[in-house]
């Protein structure tokens, strides 16, 4: 079981400064995922733990130990490339032994631990072809295997699914997940799919420009975005951001005025009238409603019929295109007005600077203006 | 029939013939076969010309106008005579043909003596004579030599040289470009260029100061005098190290992962993977070894440790030069070089083509 921990890791390249002070700390046997759009640094990140980069600043340290100047081969962990990185002229059993007879570890040993992870991985028929004679999937549990094989302190995967078919990804998702259940040994996943953090993480560590916007479980992450970015990275489709002006609203609550849709809501602390802030709510935490009690009303441009759920696409007066999620099917044809009411208790503000103000607001109480 | 020729045709028939249309020749098929032929000549001409000429008679080659073919003269005993006097057909003044043997030559005037009357000799002019040939091939051109001369000697020495140079070149040569091409430090591109840069320097302005090196070292007059200095070349280490800049890094990162040592890396991956370019290199270094001439004409001083292409010069003496021993040798040092070619050529295409070099 190994911990591994980031104490203000930089990275420059040159003059070029791509990860900006990193703090994190990977508890043992904690499968955490770094997630970011390309560029952010991500992959970085990983090759500095792994000891393929050297850091500019700050150290790395596993189970206790500063690492800093130890080299890549020493630091006891194993990669997954995004390439697989199989070597081609070595038969499958070799690719995975040489690891291990690299530790001058015993013939019979080597013998029995590859032949267990190849069961384990269900590539015992393929042990004595070449990589080149293998379909995507089972290169990747090669990869996976040469991994297994070494136990290692820890796994490193930079982004091993991306190079599969969709089918593929979501079969080997689900098998990278079981065999964590079953090693239960620490590992840190890199991937620009949200899906995929969503899906394997017990941690997501969110990435943009070399930065940490948000670190947490992944429900945290969801219903709880600390920023505009993690807010409109986490889930899909994406979370509606709408940016709008605060004004005094009836009763002493405000108002929201983004386009020509205006919104009723409770006095939120943080947001003074005139502010500009930016208000964002998940495809699903948004009812049809009469056009009563609607917050907004917008026009449909599309609609993606799935049968279990249903898509709107629609533009609102003056806002950029939004998203509705609805279960169930739901008859509307194009150009048609939908009334959209907003679930209050699940509507995200944030600040100019896309800093999170609140992540839920109350009901407005006609009465008082108050949250209720 | 339109659509066989459609088809393309990869018998060396069908290459030979294949043409840009279908149908009637196009004027380019006429100018490319031409372009193509004379290149064939100039290329393959001297080279048939050689092995032809290898097996021509010191006479024969000496012949003017020359003949193609190996053609000897045709030569008889004749009574009164200690060696065989070659054969003429002779037009005599009243028109009548006859077969001569020649005793000697004055002027334009030959001094002759039928072969069935030898006391009777005959002056003819020599316009009035032609010789009489038979195709035969001079075998001894090849067998006196092997007999007569070390070249079995040369032979040992010149593979031994071509073997141990060849293997010493790759091995170090691809060490040094895994250094330059994988292996990350300070100054790589300095010394990268400072390698390219040697290629600048002529081998002549070299030639004084690694023979007193050589000499210093007592390396004169052994094989290891012609081995070692031409081991390390830029152009090996330029061809390899390109090479190698084309092995994906995730390989090289995979193997630090796996514990390996930069020596595990170099030997068991990038090695492996470079094999297309160290053919390429092997059959280069096979051609530089075998045919070097100078630097084993200037080192190796004594006939024991001569190579073959210095035993060949071996046969040109001060006053005269046995065309018919050099001709037929340097078909016998042509052989490996050609067989190893023949062996190891389509390594060239792909290792030329994928390392990007010429």
């Amino acid at each position: 079981m190994t911990e591994i921990q980031l104490n203000g890791v930089l990275k420059a390249y040159g003059d070029v400064e791509v990860i900006h002070g990193i703090d994190l700390h990977v508890h043992s046997g904690q499968f955490v995922v770094f997630v970011g759009p390309s560029g952010c640094g991500k992959s970085t990140l990983l090759r500095i733990i792994a000891g393929l980069e050297q850091v500019t600043g700050g150290e790395v340290v596993i189970d206790g130990d500063v690492v800093n100047a130890v080299p890549a081969s020493e630091r006891g962990l194993a990669m997954v490339f995004q390439s697989y990185a199989l070597y081609p002229h070595m038969s499958v059993y070799k690719n995975m032994a040489f690891g291990l007879e690299n530790s001058k570890m015993p013939r019979a040993e080597i013998d029995s631990r590859v032949q267990e992870a190849a069961g384990m991985l269900q590539i015992t028929p393929y042990l004595n072809r070449r990589p080149k004679a293998l379909s995507g999937g089972q290169r990747q549990r090669v990869a996976i295997g040469r991994a297994i094989v070494r136990d290692p302190k820890a796994f490193l995967f930079d982004e091993p699914l991306s190079n599969l078919d969709a089918e593929l990804r979501v079969a080997m998702r689900k098998e990278l997940a079981a065999l964590h259940a079953k090693l239960g040994g620490t590992m840190i996943y890199v991937t620009h799919d949200q899906v995929e953090a969503m899906t394997l993480a017990d941690t997501i560590v969110v990435l943009n420009a070399g930065r940490v916007e948000q670190a947490g479980t992944p429900l945290d992450l969801y219903n709880r975005p600390r920023n505009t970015f993690v807010a409109g990275f986490i889930g899909s489709p994406r979370m509606n951001l709408m940016q709008a002006v605060a004004e005094p609203g009836a009763g002493g609550g405000m108002e929201l005025v983004a386009g020509g849709q205006r919104i009723a809501l409770p006095a939120v602390d943080g947001i003074e009238p005139g502010d500009t802030v930016t208000f964002g709510i998940r495809p699903e935490h948004m009812d049809i409603v009469d056009e009563a009690d609607a917050d907004m009303s917008a026009s449909v441009d599309l609609t993606e019929q799935l049968g279990g759920e249903t898509y709107l696409f629609c533009t609102p007066e003056g806002l950029p295109q939004i998203t509705v999620h609805r279960l169930g099917q739901f008859p509307v044809r194009r150009g048609e007005t939908v009334h959209l009411r907003l679930q209050r208790a699940v509507l995200h503000l944030f600040d100019r600077d896309g800093r999170v103000v609140t992540n839920g607001i109350g009901e407005l109480d006609p009465a008082n203006g108050a949250a209720r | 029939m339109a659509d066989v020729a459609a088809t393309p045709n990869r018998t060396l028939a069908g290459i030979l013939t294949a043409r840009r249309g279908r149908g009637r020749l196009h004027w380019t098929d006429v100018f490319t076969y031409a372009y193509l032929a004379l290149g064939v000549a100039l290329m393959f001409g001297p080279v048939a010309w050689l092995v032809l000429s290898s097996f021509k008679t010191q006479a024969g080659i000496l012949e003017f106008p020359p003949t193609l073919l190996p053609l000897g003269q045709i030569s008889a005993e004749v009574e009164g005579h200690d060696d065989p006097l070659p054969l003429f057909r002779v037009t005599m003044e009243d028109g009548s043909v006859r077969e001569l043997a020649q005793i000697r030559r004055v002027g334009i005037v030959a001094q002759m003596v039928d072969p069935d009357d030898p006391g009777e000799r005959l002056d003819v002019p020599i316009a009035d004579r032609e010789p009489i040939r038979e195709f035969r091939i001079a075998w001894e051109n090849y067998t006196e030599p092997l007999e007569r001369f070390n070249f079995l000697t040369y032979l040992n020495n010149s593979v031994i040289v071509t073997v141990a140079a060849t293997l010493i070149t790759l091995l170090i040569n691809s060490m040094a470009a895994y250094g330059l091409a994988i292996y990350e430090f300070r100054g790589r591109n300095a010394v990268m260029l400072f390698v390219i840069g040697t290629l600048m320097i002529p081998i002549t302005i070299i030639l004084v100061p690694t023979y007193l090196v050589v000499t210093q070292l007592g390396m004169v007059n052994t094989l290891w005098a012609v081995i070692i200095p031409g081991c390390a070349t830029p152009t090996g280490v330029f061809l390899l190290r390109q090479y190698m800049l084309t092995i994906p890094r995730d390989l090289i990162e995979a193997a630090r992962m796996d514990k390996a040592s930069e020596w595990q890396i170099y030997w068991r991956i990038v090695l492996p993977l470079s094999l297309p370019a160290i053919a390429v290199l092997a059959i280069f270094s096979v051609m530089w070894r075998w045919n070097d001439f100078l630097w084993p004409l200037i080192v190796l001083n004594r006939s024991e440790v001569y190579t073959l292409q210095i035993g060949l010069n071996a046969f040109q003496g001060e006053l005269n030069v046995q065309w018919h021993f050099v001709l037929a040798m340097t078909v016998v040092a042509l052989i490996p070089v050609t067989v190893v070619f023949a062996f190891l050529q389509r390594f060239i295409t792909t290792g030329i083509a994928s390392s990007g070099m010429k």
